[in-house]
């Protein structure tokens, strides 16, 4: 049935169908079924995503594995798919989240079992659709309909308050890309087509560009999350069922940042340019401002939640130097960013699942009962700090060295994150895994089963052999970086 | 590859495989099997750096990439070696107090039930030790400065269920961190005027630098070279204890006696001083920079050794003399003598891991008991141990012949010589130290293995209930301290003529002629023994000799005197006891106005503000604005019917007046 579809196609619909089938299990008294069949899903969703890595051409700048068909010819908007060096690495990174997922929420969820395995493959779909997706209704398209399934994610197996925040979840970012949709219209009356790719050579004044920026900006700043759009995500978090969380964190945030990159930046490059002042400052006062919020937190997924927004502010910080090492240490500190904060909140789901609370308070000496837990905690943490041998010392310490070429103080309050990062981590990890047994609940934790050992230690060769090995992801992205950079380079004007 | 090259890739992965066998598979291979493991990997390491070091004395230094780590931009990211003279004398001292200590931890860790971790830990740590040494770029030297701090951090919080024990390895990772900060900020200033992280090209580009400014503040332009090295140099003050980042190295003692030995002494806190050392190409460009390097040194030397006088606790006494050591250390780059610096690293390793492991052996005879007030007259039960202790102290205050007397003595000379803003301070500073070292660690040695045998009625209501009495320890022990012991006595008269005087630093430390006290030292070195007869007749000789004395006189004979003078000089002791107040300061104003600050900020900034006002404030006025065009979906025909009136005169109007 997939004859005649490309590769790209296949890596959004084959976990679409997945999820379909997955629904058609029916009642919970058929979960087993539901579950096997989500993981070959998302598994074949994953095998189908790596011949995108494995046959890429690093030496090339442009579009790959493009696909393009008519969609509604009236307004000439076409089903066109594509990747480059700066989108692939990104549907491998979703393609291998959902296998995590799925292997995660495995026997955790108990009821809709059915309902939250497709969702969760629905939504793996749609974001291969936004990372490939070179038509800006195309684009928009996915960009809202992944919301849904999100948005019933946490309004149905989230904690107590999970309404308020679904709610706030969705009208946060439903209001921010509604603005980008004017922008696409805007775009198109002025060209005649919804190519982004032709979007990226029309000519615009300035006023024109700083409105579009704007419009593109509420998008994008809520999704990364920057400050002070920010608070949706805390909350998000804190109601969101693990298997959400790890999805929100590994790569929603991510689609913000993706579209600065492969929107803003290109479209209007000379706002871009005239604003980056604006967005640096917004990115250090993430970088500093929630680093110390961060170190507050009781709540540990608030804890983790506010510590993404601080290494989120890292990307967009590298995006707006304008610099190789700027955008590429942001491109890997997304990736980056993806596997450490899917460990630090399926860690939490562990201890969760054993003891339902996610306050620090309530735990301390957790090493005693669960030390392989601990191993694996004590290295996800650090590798949240930044440590070096780790995926994420990469990413921080190219952007750094990008922002000292430009600016010493930016450099100065962005290396900040060094101390905070490390405070607010590891003071969580020595009150919730160190320590003497805090009490009769932790006296009785069982250490990790199979299937987390399984699911932690892929992302624990994930973090070290990124960070020991990193060149294999930047390769990928150099020409596409530097035809992105010559490209923002030339003014509209 | 060529044989040599596999050799170099050997040393650090042995230990890696070791840490590795003995961290995953630990519980299945079994107590003996781990450390055998381990300590045949730092073993192999060990000689592989023998074989290399005469390799390098036969003239052949290799600089060269292992693989490509990064690239972005147009610049590589190479994970590589440099084997030069300066890495092997690092190499054969880790390797060699590594395994001294592997072999030691058999004994001293043989009722822990974390036996196999600890032994992984050790391996790591060297591997990672050996990392940093064996670098020939910032990255990885970067990499490796990091590496040591993480295993640090794990092995004092090795006996994690303690709370001192987690709040020290917290602490001491924290202050590092602030080290590092200021570290990656320099390399970044390095890498962004330099273009490259490579050392040999860093080092090429150095002296066409020399006057680059910087305007960090506008209309302020500082010295390029200056702020680089300052930067760089705040790394070394937060790894090497420099105060005022010295704060973490006394509680560091909360971990097993053994990395005290081996980390925190010997090897990962004088990292600092040979990452300077090995960046003397670029120090020696600033004379700001060293004058820094040179107070700070002597501050350290003289303040932390104060502190040594009033511990009671065996190991903490010896934390506050490595404090002051490295503080010696530090003066000796400040005044450009780095090879002085680099020699006494190397007799330090050697006398300082023997004294803590002598503690170590102390604190096993005395049941896990460190107070050195519960001591005394253990020199009848632990022969082995007072012995090679004693001649550890005796290096240590530097008597003549010993090593550490021809590593002091250099200092104190070299410093005399430099003519650097501050090295007045820092000459007083490294001479009065000199009395202070010899005057705590005698105190310690008299109370420790001289006088009344304290500990009977101690022991007595020990919870250990393995006897009363102090007893030597195993082989495993005391065989790594008499290795140790020689060349704690022996090492600094047979190495000082070519490390100091020959050429054997030749093209690894760089000294400009603008700093010419080594040049000077050269013409009044004749020899090691003459140099040893001649310090008889020198003040520092005098004043070690005054410290041991008055150690003797205070403690064996009239143990009244301390007394009176704690009662005498109350403020000064107090001030002492809570050591200058660092800890509390940092704790009230750095944790907890971070805390503070954090707290505000998200409970006035992220809750109040942004969500209360802005977010709900939004959702709130929606609903009152939507409650409004509610009440005029009334229902009533009438309101419509009025509506519309209205509305149709309005629209009236306008087209008239249109």
């Amino acid at each position: 049935m997939f004859a005649g579809l490309s590769l790209l196609s296949l890596v959004i619909w084959v976990p679409i169908a997945a999820g379909v089938a997955v629904l058609a299990t029916g009642s919970d008294r058929n979960a087993g079924l539901a579950r096997v069949l989500a993981l070959i899903g998302a598994l074949a969703g994953f095998a189908l995503s790596l011949p995108l890595y494995t046959q890429f051409d690093t030496l090339q700048a442009g579009m790959q594995f493009v696909e393009i068909s008519p969609w509604i010819e009236t307004f000439k908007v076409t089903y066109h798919l594509g990747v480059d060096g700066i989108s692939v690495l990104f549907i491998l990174l979703t393609t291998f989240t959902t296998v995590l997922v799925v292997i995660a929420g495995w026997n955790v969820i108990e009821k809709r079992v059915a309902q939250y395995m497709a969702a969760f493959l629905f939504m793996s779909g749609l974001m291969n659709g936004v990372f490939a997706a070179l038509d800006a209704v195309l684009f928009y398209v996915f960009w809202e309909a992944m919301l849904i399934p999100m948005f019933l994610i946490i309004g149905i197996w989230g904690g107590p308050n999970r309404v308020y925040a679904a709610v706030k979840f969705f009208l946060y970012t439903l209001l921010g890309s509604l603005l980008m949709l004017v922008a696409f219209i805007y775009l198109y009356t002025k060209g005649g087509t919804f190519e982004i790719l032709d979007f990226h050579r029309l000519p615009l004044t300035l006023t024109e560009q700083i409105l579009i920026f704007f419009a593109f900006f509420m998008a994008f700043a809520v999704k990364v999350p920057m400050w002070p759009v920010h608070t949706w995500l805390p909350d998000a978090h804190v109601e969101a069922p693990t298997g959400g969380s790890v999805v929100l964190a590994a790569i929603m945030l991510k689609m913000g940042a993706y579209g600065f990159l492969r929107l803003s930046l290109p479209i209007v490059p000379d706002a871009s340019h005239a604003l980056s002042g604006f967005m640096i400052t917004l990115s250090l006062i993430a970088v500093v401002y929630i680093g110390l919020v961060a170190l507050a937190q009781t709540d540990m997924k608030k804890l983790i939640a506010y510590s993404s927004i601080s290494h989120m502010g890292f990307v967009t910080l590298g995006f707006f130097i304008f610099n190789a090492y700027g955008i590429e240490g942001a491109l890997v500190q997304m990736i980056s960013h993806g596997f450490i904060s899917a460990a630090m909140f399926l860690s939490v789901g562990v201890l969760y699942d054993r003891m339902h609370s996610r306050m620090i308070a309530d735990y301390g000496g957790v090493a005693n009962r669960m030390p392989i837990f601990a191993a694996f905690f004590v290295l996800f943490a650090m590798a949240n700090s930044g440590l070096p041998g780790t995926s994420g010392f990469v990413g921080e310490f190219m952007v750094i060295m990008g922002v000292v070429k430009v600016n010493f103080w930016y450099a100065f309050l962005a290396a900040a994150t060094l101390i905070f990062g490390a405070a607010y981590t590891l003071w969580m990890v020595k009150r919730v895994v160190f320590g003497a047994v805090a009490n009769d609940h932790v006296e009785h934790l069982k250490d990790v089963t199979p299937r987390e050992f399984l699911v932690l230690g892929l992302l624990a060769v994930a973090v070290l052999g990124m960070g020991l090995y990193p060149l294999p992801f930047t390769e990928v992205m150099h020409h596409s970086v530097n035809n992105l950079l010559s490209h923002v380079a030339q003014s509209k004007l | 590859m060529t044989e040599m090259q596999k050799l170099y890739l050997l040393v650090p992965l042995a230990p890696l495989a070791g840490a590795v066998i003995a961290g995953l598979f630990g519980w299945l291979i079994g107590r003996a099997a781990s450390h055998w493991v381990t300590i045949l990997s730092v073993a192999i390491s060990f000689v592989a750096s023998v074989v290399i070091f005469q390799d390098v004395l036969a003239g052949h230094t290799f600089n060269g990439s292992v693989y490509t780590w990064l690239t972005t931009g147009d610049t590589r990211f190479e994970v590589g070696f440099l084997i030069d003279r300066l890495t092997t004398v690092m190499m054969l001292v880790v390797t060699f107090v590594s395994l001294m200590v592997h072999i030691y931890t058999i004994g001293y860790m043989r009722d822990d039930p974390g036996y196999q971790r600890f032994f992984s830990y050790i391996s790591l740590f060297t591997f990672s030790m050996l990392m940093l040494v064996m670098a020939n770029n910032f990255v990885q030297l970067f990499f490796g400065w990091e590496a040591v701090g993480l295993v640090s951090y794990l092995l004092i919080g090795f006996w994690y269920t303690r709370p001192t024990a987690i709040y020290a390895n917290l602490k001491a990772f924290l202050v590092n961190r602030v080290g590092d900060f200021g570290f990656l900020l320099g390399i970044g200033l390095v890498l962004a005027h330099f273009g490259t992280l490579q050392y040999d090209a860093v080092f090429a580009r150095a002296p066409e630098m020399m006057n680059a400014t910087i305007e960090l503040i506008p209309g302020s332009p500082w010295m390029l070279m200056t702020v680089i090295c300052i930067l760089l140099f705040i790394g070394a003050m937060g790894k090497s204890a420099q105060f005022p980042l010295h704060v973490w190295l006394p509680d560091s003692m909360e971990g097993p006696t053994p990395i005290s030995a081996l980390i925190h002494a010997a090897t990962m806190v004088t990292a600092g001083i040979f990452m300077v050392a090995r960046m003397s190409p670029l120090f020696e460009l600033s004379d700001t920079a060293l004058s820094v390097v040179m107070v700070v040194g002597a501050i350290t030397a003289l303040f932390m050794g104060f502190l040594g006088v009033i511990q009671n606790d065996i190991k903490r006494v010896v934390a506050y003399s490595t404090l002051s050591q490295l503080g010696y250390m530090t003066v000796a780059l400040g005044a450009s003598a780095y090879s002085v610096a680099i020699f006494h690293l190397m007799t330090h390793a050697f006398f300082k891991a023997l004294l803590f492991l002598a503690a170590g052996s102390v604190i096993m005879g005395m049941h896990h008991d460190q107070d050195i007030r519960n001591m005394g007259g253990l020199r009848k039960y632990m022969p082995i141990t007072w012995i090679t202790a004693l001649i550890g102290s005796l290096a240590l205050i530097g008597t003549p012949f010993l090593s550490g007397f021809y590593s002091k003595d250099s200092i104190i000379e070299a410093v005399g010589l430099s003519h650097l803003p501050g090295s007045g301070f820092a000459y007083f500073a490294v001479v009065a130290g000199v009395f202070v070292t010899a005057f705590y660690s005698f105190r310690m040695y008299f109370l420790v293995f001289h006088g009344k045998e304290r500990f009977q009625s101690h022991a007595a209501h020990g919870d250990h209930g393995h006897g009363g009495k102090p007893h030597e320890s195993p082989w495993v022990v005391t065989l790594p301290l008499i290795l140790l012991a020689i060349p704690s006595a022996v090492i600094g008269y047979i190495t000082i003529q070519p490390m100091l005087f020959g050429d054997y630093f030749q093209g690894a430390i760089f000294v400009s002629g603008n700093h010419p006290a080594m040049q000077e030292l050269m013409h009044e070195f004749h020899g090691a023994f003459s140099m040893a007869i001649h310090a008889l007749t020198t003040l520092p000789f005098w004043l070690a000799l005054a410290g041991a004395g008055t150690a003797w006189f205070f403690y064996m004979k009239r143990p009244d005197i301390p007394e009176a003078i704690k009662q005498r000089f109350s403020l000064i002791y107090s001030v002492l006891e809570r050591k200058y107040g660092f800890d509390e300061f940092n704790d009230w104003f750095f944790a907890g106005g971070a805390r503070l600050i954090g707290r505000s900020l998200w409970k006035g900034g992220d809750v109040a503000v942004i969500d209360g006002f802005f977010v709900n404030g939004t959702a709130r006025m929606i609903g009152w604005f939507s409650t409004l065009t509610r009440r005029l979906q009334s229902g009533y025909i009438y309101h419509y019917t009025f509506a519309m009136i209205i509305g149709v005169f309005v629209l009236m109007t306008l087209f008239v007046k249109g």
